[in-house]
């Protein structure tokens, strides 16, 4: 069967026999090469590694998944957002799509600190890993982001003021919001480029307050934009844990 | 075998019998690169540019800024006015001297507060901020007064609130006039 040419035309190497065609096998392939061909006996070390790291990048794919599913039954403007995220919990099929995608969240956030928190203490941010570390740091505020815009969607009460106050605070950054400090330093004489209607604020929300404008906002940030965003980083994330020699591991 | 090794033009130096507009090739090479390049980050720069404004929308589909909310003799002294609390997130206070428009974002984080008319205060259901009638914050995490509206008499009589002008105690904005309507 090995030698047909239906196997090599999709799997292109024989049932490997030698460690080096064993070896091919994975390199070629261009889901299992994503994977080192060989890991150290220190990479599967539980105890050591906690395995969060890979523990993110599942619930991630799950999230993707589930919340892909989701899509099918939310529409995301005022009229429907509350009503659509009832039904998907008492109309649509099996009703709990909702919440493997909200506890799915929650347990990302705290994989994602508790990876950050094994990555601290064993010292793997150290030399030549300095550089992956921030890229960390991004990705879990690319996380946190992305559970922001999504808690605004169910559109019930509990959404609607966390955001207002959210992006309230958004409207005290410095320079880019209006109420920040270096906001009046922005301006061409008598006008202020940076006002309530041009700052960071108001291209979050896409007006002057929480509205229809804000939900549809939310949802192409929560569903496209930033989890595009997040796959740039995790790639690079996860090449340069190859290139500076795989997970790191005990001295 | 051959004896003749294929040595390439370049590597021995031939004379170059090459004309002179051959020569300017080469130089003028490089400024139709760096204008190439520059054209290039231009373009992508423009196109950054586009994009960033493309986010700030030019049309909002939100309730009017300015409107009329009835003559001054529909407003009782000593009261604050509730009913265009929903619609146009505004409370109408009426006291001995004259009519004020108040905002109903509390200067905390922004939650709506409510008015308790028998402990004449407004007072914020997230953070417990208390406000005077005034608009004047005395309890709780608010920092600063609620802002009022311009509020002026239009040609008929009646009275206009107009919420794109906001006027901060804390700036000495309410010495303003038309923060303030006499009746």
């Amino acid at each position: 069967m090995g030698n047909s040419q239906i196997w090599k035309s999709i799997i292109r190497s024989g049932i490997p026999r030698t460690r080096r065609q064993r070896m091919h096998a994975i390199l070629g392939s261009v889901f299992l090469h994503l994977h080192p061909a060989r890991l150290p006996k220190h990479a599967v070390k539980i105890g050591y590694t906690w395995c969060m790291g890979g523990l993110s990048f599942f619930l991630f794919v799950v999230l993707t998944i589930t919340g892909i599913m989701l899509m099918f039954y939310y529409r995301p403007t005022v009229e429907y957002a509350y009503t659509d995220m009832i039904d998907l919990g008492e109309q649509v099929p099996l009703g709990i799509m909702r919440e493997i995608h909200r506890w799915g969240a929650h347990a990302m956030v705290l994989t994602v600190w508790l990876h950050m928190l094994r990555v601290f203490m064993t010292g793997s941010y150290k030399p030549p890993r300095e550089f992956n570390w921030g890229v960390g740091v991004l990705l879990m505020t690319i996380t946190l982001f992305l559970s922001f815009t999504g808690y605004l969607l169910p559109w019930d009460q509990l959404a609607i003021w966390a955001v207002t106050v959210g992006t309230n605070m958004a409207r005290a950054t410095p320079f880019l919001g209006h109420e920040g400090p270096g906001a009046a330093m922005l301006s061409i004489g008598d006008i202020n480029l940076v006002h309530a209607g041009s700052d960071v604020r108001f291209a979050l929300l896409g007006g002057r307050f929480v509205g229809e404008a804000t939900l549809l906002r939310f949802y192409v940030l929560h569903c496209i934009g930033v989890p595009f965003i997040a796959m740039i980083f995790m790639a690079v994330h996860f090449w340069r844990i190859r290139k500076d020699g795989g997970i790191s591991g005990p001295l | 075998m051959n004896e003749e090794k294929f040595i390439p033009e370049a590597s021995v130096g031939v004379p170059q019998n090459k004309s002179s507009e051959e020569v300017m090739k080469r130089r003028s090479f490089f400024k139709w690169l760096s204008i190439g390049w520059l054209a290039f980050t231009a373009a992508t720069g423009g196109f950054f540019t586009i994009l960033i404004r493309f986010l700030f929308p030019n049309v909002l589909f939100e309730p009017p800024q300015s409107f009329k909310i009835g003559y001054p003799d529909e407003f009782e002294i000593g009261k604050v006015d509730l009913r265009f609390k929903k619609k146009f997130s505004v409370w109408i206070v009426r006291n001995d001297e004259g009519m004020f428009a108040l905002s109903t974002v509390c200067t905390h984080l922004g939650c709506t507060p409510n008015w308790f008319d028998t402990e004449r205060k407004f007072k914020c259901p997230c953070h417990g901020s208390g406000f005077r009638s005034t608009g004047v914050n005395f309890e709780g995490p608010a920092p600063r007064p609620l802002e009022r509206f311009k509020i002026y008499l239009a040609d008929d009589g009646q009275i206009i609130v107009d919420k794109s002008k906001n006027f901060k105690f804390e700036k000495g904005e309410w010495e303003r006039a038309d923060s303030f309507l006499k009746v």
